[in-house]
């Protein structure tokens, strides 16, 4: 089934709340569908006939600064049918917040953790919302598109030292060594005897 | 961490919590797990993930599309073919660039090899986890024509960085057809060579048979892929079911878990999935070879400076380790608004904590063995 079919279905049942297909010129067509919904929505995709949509390919988010909010974006795949969709939901960058799916589909709870760690989005329902990829104490969500490095984390630096410094110590080094243990400098030459004088 | 541990050891209960990982051998690669058990039999395995967390995905808003070609290969540097291929995939779709025939085939051509060598180091290191030496060592003589064959063809062995956006950036080189053919020659027989050595082997099997069985319905809930869907008897595969660039054009059969042994979806199924699979990528390469169309390599006139417009694409290729999809965002500049890898490893390791309850300690290193999870995949 296309988007704009399954876009038909959706829009029977729940009626605006779920956006007609948008996109781009190419590539896939999405539903922007409203948050408060998202797990009857999900269901009923994963149990209706003729949709059937077992597996919950990826789920992650996408952060747009200027219209000031984070997509949660779901991909779903149907395997007996063949067939795919594009869900996205959209949160307040402020203070993000998204039902969870995992009571729908198992495999979002550690897709779900790793959009709380990068993005900083809470999925209400979620069993162990916990950091994924990064420690528990880190600061911020690295793939917000105004991420800053905090510079370090628990005393270790992000800046490398320039190597050159230690390089150049250690020739240095080399170099005074060398000169210590060469042999002293052979005493200066005789001077050269004087010409005989012309008789 | 402090969090992770679950439950404060009790005086009056053996119970005790281990630290396996995260630099374990047979972890494969720097994962943890925070195991609690009783005796040998475990109560809980939760695994904690992220040493390898390099952030490829925001490196990917920075270097330009072109640019983020040798990103990917360090995705999974076990089989970099599929992440490349995925990748630009995915911004073809996005761009509408046309791949070549003859790029098609030579993608199909090194991503089977490739494959054939991932699933050697699989099998290997899954027999060496278990406790059987000798054919992890068969399984990387083995790897190492198709290294040398790979690297012939883009000078690398590890980290291919082959494809680019629109085609691949190399053609066969001279004399490189018959060394493949007669490598495969060989390959089919060390195949059988190799089911003798250890995949009949009454030991090894009693160790894997039956163990941590994954019903069908629970793989697809958990987003199992690739071998690991199929060894419960999932019968899914991208590039028969969903067929991308070439691979239409081939005959190949599809394993899938039959519990030859013990149950649909044990260790030994994931396994023999994929001893199997390698016999049918032998197939497909043999097909590509003789069916090689002549013609350019790359797409023309793809923008050095490539600018994309605003839109997003999902590419899926089928990697060694089951689907890849490249979830890719742009916003008509020239660079990656977002750029997402679903891989399978990530996927896979979600299910380990479900599975591990009252499994014994020895069998936790089947299971992670049969799962075939690279550390840097989950990490990205």
């Amino acid at each position: 089934m296309t988007t704009s079919e399954i876009h038909e279905l959706l829009r029977a049942r729940f009626g605006d709340d779920v956006a007609a297909p948008a996109g781009g010129p190419r590539g896939d067509q999405f539903l922007l569908v409203k948050g408060a919904r998202l797990i009857e929505i999900a269901r009923f995709l994963k149990e209706t006939p003729g949709l059937q949509f077992d597996f919950c390919e990826d789920l992650t988010a996408v952060d747009w600064p200027k219209r000031n909010v984070i997509e949660v974006v779901i991909h779903l795949l149907s395997y007996p049918l063949r067939h795919s969709l594009v869900l996205k939901v959209e949160a307040d960058r402020a203070a993000p917040v998204v039902p969870s799916l995992e009571p729908v589909w198992k495999t979002a709870d550690w897709f779900e953790r790793e959009v709380y760690d990068l993005f900083g989005v809470t999925f209400t329902g979620h069993p162990d919302l916990r950091r994924i990829m990064l420690p528990d104490d880190w600061v911020g969500f690295p793939l917000r598109k105004d991420y800053e490095e905090a510079g370090g984390w628990h005393g270790i630096t992000n800046v490398r030292a320039d190597p050159l410094v230690e390089l150049k110590r250690l020739d240095d080094a080399a170099r005074a060594e060398v000169a210590r243990s060469a042999p002293p400098p052979p005493p200066p030459a005789p001077a050269a005897p004087p010409p005989p004088e012309k008789a | 961490m402090e969090k992770l541990i679950l439950r404060r050891v009790d005086q009056n209960n053996e119970e005790m919590i281990l630290n396996f990982g995260p630099q374990h051998p047979s972890t494969h690669g720097v994962i943890n797990f925070i195991v609690q058990t009783d005796g040998e039999v475990i109560t809980r395995a939760v695994p904690d993930v992220g040493y390898l967390h390099r952030s490829l995905e925001k490196i990917g808003e920075s270097t330009g599309w072109h640019g983020y070609m040798p990103y990917t290969d360090r995705i999974d540097y076990v089989a970099a073919m599929f992440p490349n291929e995925g990748y630009a995939t995915a911004v073809e779709r996005l761009t509408g660039i046309e791949v070549p025939r003859r790029a098609q085939y030579l993608r199909a051509i090194s991503g089977e090899l490739c494959r054939i060598a991932s699933h050697l180091i699989s099998v290997g290191t899954m027999a060496m986890d278990i406790g059987a030496f000798t054919p992890m060592l068969h399984g990387v003589r083995e790897r190492e024509t198709i290294n040398d064959l790979i690297e012939a063809l883009c000078g690398a062995r590890l980290t291919y960085n082959y494809h680019r956006i629109g085609g691949v950036a190399f053609d066969l080189p001279e004399g490189w057809r018959d060394r493949t053919l007669a490598f495969l020659d060989h390959f089919d027989r060390f195949l059988v060579e190799f089911d003798r050595l250890i995949t009949f082997n009454e030991i090894y099997i009693r160790r894997l048979a039956n163990v941590a069985v994954i019903p069908g319905p629970m793989a697809v809930d958990y987003g199992l892929v690739g071998p690991n869907l199929r060894g419960s008897g999932v019968d899914w595969d991208v590039r028969r079911d969903l067929p991308y660039g070439a691979y239409s054009d081939f005959e190949f059969s599809i394993p899938v878990g039959q519990g030859m042994f013990g149950t649909v979806g044990d260790s030994f199924d994931r396994y023999f999935c994929r001893v199997r699979e390698m016999g049918e990528s032998s197939k497909i390469v043999r097909q590509a070879l003789e069916k090689l169309p002549d013609g350019e390599i790359m797409a023309p006139k793809v923008q050095r400076n490539l600018k994309v417009e605003a839109g997003e694409a999902l590419s899926r290729v089928e990697s060694a380790r089951g689907e890849m999809a490249f979830y890719v965002v742009a916003d008509g500049t020239n660079k990656a608004y977002r750029i997402r890898a679903r891989t399978g490893s990530f996927t896979a390791m979600g299910i380990i904590e479900p599975l591990s309850r009252g499994l014994m300690v020895a069998d936790l290193v089947a299971l992670i063995a049969s799962l075939d999870v690279v550390a840097p995949e989950i990490d990205r």
